[in-house]
């Protein structure tokens, strides 16, 4: 059961002294390029050692350098940290955006500004704190080429002295940050020191917001999910990892690849139990994937909405001609190149039925870092039971950005190679072996693989019409019966797929559905809706497609359903209108889609509309 | 399955040194036109995977889409075939090998699927030197669609239905040498013994061995004005030498009536000799330069030169870079595939 968290969402900020303690949003707004991920990382995880639940998220541009970049992080004691819409405490490096940023703020909120910007004049309702930034980095920085990076560490420091973050985590988060460059320490710890002791001197505490420290992380880890989902794939045994580099999604194949470095090169041989290779592109990344699926070993493809669309013909071949493998979509807002450094949710409906006639894929979406790990483990497995392309679905928000999450459990459970035949099984079937005769009559047939010796074990792969033998078939009745029983083994599938997370509620006025990273939001929004207007909700988080029973039952008890989803067109209502077409008139739609992580007050305020609140 | 053969039973009797007998490596009975290039190909794969005794079980045989990739189905019946999608069986065939290095992969594709949709994955898969032998079943033409031109049709051939080719043929020959392919080689379906001793000697090599075989299309590409013509290709076919090939498993004996010089030995990398007797003074075919320029020079004069073009031993193949593990991968068991619970505990502290 998914507990709620009753909490006052936003306590009230006025331009008195009220204190705001532990709930509030930091955004930093910078020059993309100019070393700000340092500083912001380093922010992040004096926060997170403070023992505060905290998540940090970049939103940047497509580009290397020159265009405004911004980090949000959200704090919250509550335990809530998706995305704040609103800012609390900015920072201001950034001429660009510098006035539109100050404008878009609400009465009370504090900002900390490079002094020559002089923002100071274009507000009167907020807290003002020119910082000089040149003259601060110039003293601890002799290397001008350096100071560019150095200046925004000083902003670290001016903000633990402003919000109460203590140097001490600083320091330890600067040690962890550039472990291995002692001169890199010193110099960043000098500047966060210089931003400190110039504000403890000069600025005078005008605001309500401060940071202390709590016991909210015991046992947490910070992470992005591609990092998480990247460990999943090595604890889930991949063997091959087939990739072209696509936004969001490179850092996933490039970290499961250092860890699979450490972790499965046989300490004795040298020798590498994996291998990753970087493709000349989607067509190729997950055509080799299918040719080592088919071949025995554990694949799979990372990728985005572009490289799903170029996936698309091999993705039904391997549908048809079933063959494992995992293609991880670590989703950015489309069409076509779109919003590469965006989240959204935009790619349910192609990956569910990717490519030409009648497919369907089944789909894990994870919502939190531990997801990603556990789901692309199991992905594997579900993918080599069904000899069929399974996806995991990420997001941008999901993947690209840090989490704090709780350790990962490690999978104690057996892997599940699926219906594979030796040399002896073969034997044992005298004969009366064919790739597709469906002999357990839940769909699934047997394989072989490549190399093995048995002189019956050889069948022909195709993406031709078949008979149970593998023979190359036109017939109607062969065609027919092939396509029945895939569909069969697929709509099976739902039983290997983890079960949605359900937290209902008797006295619920309406309810819930989401999938991935909505999740922080929805859940957000249920305790805004509560508190601030005495509604109460129920929830269901779906994980898996095709979708449980348990989510049809879900729907069937609610009158009205708040489908919740990050892309234009109901991507996620529409599959479930399509499994449970009975109940369809219960599913109404909340649809997000401008390429920010979701934030609860846009569901709120969605839903006080639909409700007439 | 049926076994309805195309190869001639001649040599069913004697086992092979693998102690098997022909059957194993034939297949379905061809679906293709009588008399096209392609079968006689099927017949040669057939000959040579039984006379160098190579263990049908541990081939993998792969195609993309077109009238050649359909062969596969007509040799090597205990052989695990994959007919993929069009242009893109290098990849399929790639991630093959990745997965069970020990596999030995014939690929057979044609010359639309190789040059004209697969020209990308053609070349990506050479400049990794992928241990595959990739045979291309060239006739310059798409027969299964009905005789539209692909990519290596000379300029200036005409269709059947009299449309002319005005663009420049891509010379797969000339682009796998430049592309990085290891052993380079260019036949005629109906050159039997050359064919044969060409294909053996790609057995032996490791690494993208790419055979050229031209082979007419004698429904849609078999008349004058045709380039790949039985006719055209007879007249206008130069070889470069004499090719002889002596097994590992072979006694070798030195034959002396060659003069010196003319006889360019090449050891392969199972201990096979491939002999080439020079028919061109200056052909050498470890010369990687000259070898392009000569190509360059016969499409110039619209030759076809056969022979082995190019042959490089000392590059290791993509699965040796990779350093892989002695097991292929795909055997490897859940204990090794999947580091201890101290490699998870190693991260997550890291990570708090």
């Amino acid at each position: 059961m998914h507990d709620v968290n009753v909490a006052p969402v936003e306590e009230p900020v006025s331009q008195t002294l009220e204190e705001v303690v532990n709930d509030f949003s930091v955004h930093v707004a910078t020059v993309n390029g100019s070393g700000s991920q340092s500083s912001n990382l380093i922010l992040l995880r004096a926060l997170f050692e403070m023992g505060i639940p905290v998540s940090g998220k970049n939103l940047f541009p497509s580009n290397i350098a020159g265009l405004p970049t911004w980090y949000t992080i959200r704090a919250s004691k509550y335990g809530f940290t998706g995305r704040k819409k609103e800012t609390d405490v900015l920072v201001a490096m950034n001429s660009q955006t510098a006035e539109e940023d100050v404008e878009s703020l609400s009465p009370g909120r504090a900002v900390i500004y490079d002094e020559p910007l002089h923002l100071n004049d274009l507000r009167q309702d907020l807290h003002f704190y020119p910082v000089p930034f040149d003259k601060l980095v110039a003293p601890v920085c002799p290397a001008p080429k350096l100071r560019k990076l150095v200046r925004n560490i000083i902003y670290d420091g001016v903000l633990a002295s402003l919000l109460g973050i203590e140097m001490e985590e600083i320091r330890n988060a600067i040690l962890k940050q550039f472990k291995t460059k002692p001169k890199a320490v010193e110099l960043n710890w000098n500047a966060a020191v210089a931003g400190y002791d110039w504000a403890q001197e000069h600025l005078v505490k005008k605001d309500p917001f401060r940071f202390e420290r709590m016991e909210g992380n015991k046992g947490k880890i910070i992470i992005e999910g591609n990092a998480a989902a990247a460990l999943g794939a090595v604890f889930g045994g991949v063997s091959v990892i087939t990739w072209y580099p696509i936004t969001p999604s490179s850092s996933l194949a490039e970290s499961a690849q250092e860890y699979l470095k450490r972790f499965r090169i046989d300490p004795e041989t040298g020798k590498a139990t994996f291998a990753v290779v970087q493709a000349e592109d989607e067509l190729a990344s997950i055509g080799m994937a299918i040719g080592a699926g088919w071949a025995g070993a554990r694949s799979m493809t990372t990728t985005a909405g572009p490289g799903i669309s170029l996936m698309s013909e091999f993705v039904g071949l391997a549908h048809f001609a079933e063959i494992p493998v995992v293609l991880i979509d670590v989703q950015r807002m489309g069409p076509s190149t779109g919003l590469p450094t965006r989240t959204s949710q935009g790619d349910f409906l192609s990956a569910a039925t990717l490519s030409h006639g009648d497919t369907l894929h089944p789909m894990l979406i994870p919502a939190t870092p531990e997801e990603c790990f556990e789901f692309t483990a199991k992905a594997f497995d579900v993918a080599e039971r069904i000899q069929s392309p399974v996806f995991v679905m990420l997001d941008l928000d999901l993947g690209m950005n840090y989490w704090t999450a709780d350790k990962f459990e490690y999978p104690d459970w057996e892997m599940d190679r699926g219906k594979v035949l030796s040399e002896d099984d073969i034997e044992k079937l005298l004969g009366n072996w064919g790739r597709y005769r469906d002999i357990d009559g839940d769909g699934i047939t047997y394989r072989t693989i490549p190399g093995n010796r048995h002189p019956q074990a050889a069948y022909f792969a195709r993406g031709t019409g078949h008979d149970p033998d593998a023979n190359y078939s036109e017939r109607e009745e062969d065609w027919i019966r092939n396509m029945a029983r895939i569909r069969k083994k697929m709509l099976g599938t739902r039983r290997l797929l983890p079960e949605p997370v359900i937290d209902d509620n008797p006295n619920a006025r309406f309810a819930f559905v989401g999938a991935g990273t909505s999740n922080e939001a929805i859940r957000e929004s249920r305790s805004q809706l509560l508190l601030e207007y005495g509604i109460e909700t129920a929830y269901c988080r779906v994980r898996g497609w095709p979708f449980s029973h348990r989510t049809e039952d879900f729907i069937a008890r609610h009158k009205r359903v708040y489908v919740v989803e990050q892309n234009r067109d109901a991507q996620l209502r529409t599959l479930l209108r399509r499994q449970f077409p009975v109940i369809h008139d219960h599913l109404r739609s909340i649809c997000y889609f401008g390429g920010m992580p979701l934030d609860a007050r846009t569901v709120t305020e969605a839903v006080v509309e639909e409700e007439r609140l | 399955m049926s076994a309805t053969t195309t190869a001639k039973r001649k040599k069913t009797g004697t086992p092979n040194r693998i102690g098997l007998g022909l059957d194993p490596y034939r297949g379905l009975k061809t679906t293709l036109c009588a008399g096209c290039g392609h079968n006689s190909i099927s017949e040669r794969i057939i000959e040579c995977f039984f006379e160098m005794g190579i263990d049908p079980t541990q081939v993998v045989k792969l195609s993309g889409i077109g009238c050649s990739s359909k062969s596969p189905a007509y040799f090597l019946s205990m052989s695990h075939g994959f007919n993929s999608v069009h242009g893109r069986m290098p990849a399929v065939a790639t991630g093959a090998v990745l997965a069970n290095k020990q596999l030995l992969a014939l690929g057979v594709s044609g010359d639309g699927d190789t040059a004209s949709i697969g020209l990308g994955q053609f070349v990506h898969m050479m400049r990794r030197n992928v241990p595959i032998i990739y045979i291309i079943e060239d006739n310059g033409c798409y027969g299964l669609t009905k005789g539209q031109f692909s990519a290596t049709a000379s300029r200036g051939s005409l269709t059947k239905t009299g449309i002319s080719n005005d663009l420049a043929p891509i010379d797969s020959c000339g682009l796998a040498v430049q592309m990085g392919a290891t052993f380079v080689a260019r036949s005629f379906s109906g050159d039997k013994k050359q064919l044969q001793a060409i294909l053996k000697a790609a057995l032996s090599h490791r690494g993208t061995a790419v055979v050229d075989v031209v082979s007419p299309c004698v429904t849609f590409n078999d008349h004058v004005g045709s380039t790949k013509s039985y006719k055209y290709v007879r007249d206008n076919k130069i070889p470069l030498q004499s090719i002889g090939f002596v097994p590992f498993f072979d006694e070798i004996h030195v034959e002396e009536d060659f003069a010196p010089g003319s006889v360019r030995e090449v050891e392969l990398h199972d201990g096979s000799l491939l002999r080439l007797e020079k028919l061109e003074e200056d052909y050498d075919p470890t010369d990687r330069l000259k070898a392009l320029g000569r190509i360059e020079a016969a499409v110039e004069q619209g030759q076809i030169i056969t022979g082995v073009l190019y042959v490089d031993t000392e590059m290791p193949s993509f699965t040796e870079m990779l350093n892989l593990d002695d097991l292929p991968l795909a055997q490897i068991g859940p204990e090794r595939l999947r580091p201890p619970q101290s490699a998870l505990n190693e991260v997550m502290t890291e990570l708090a």
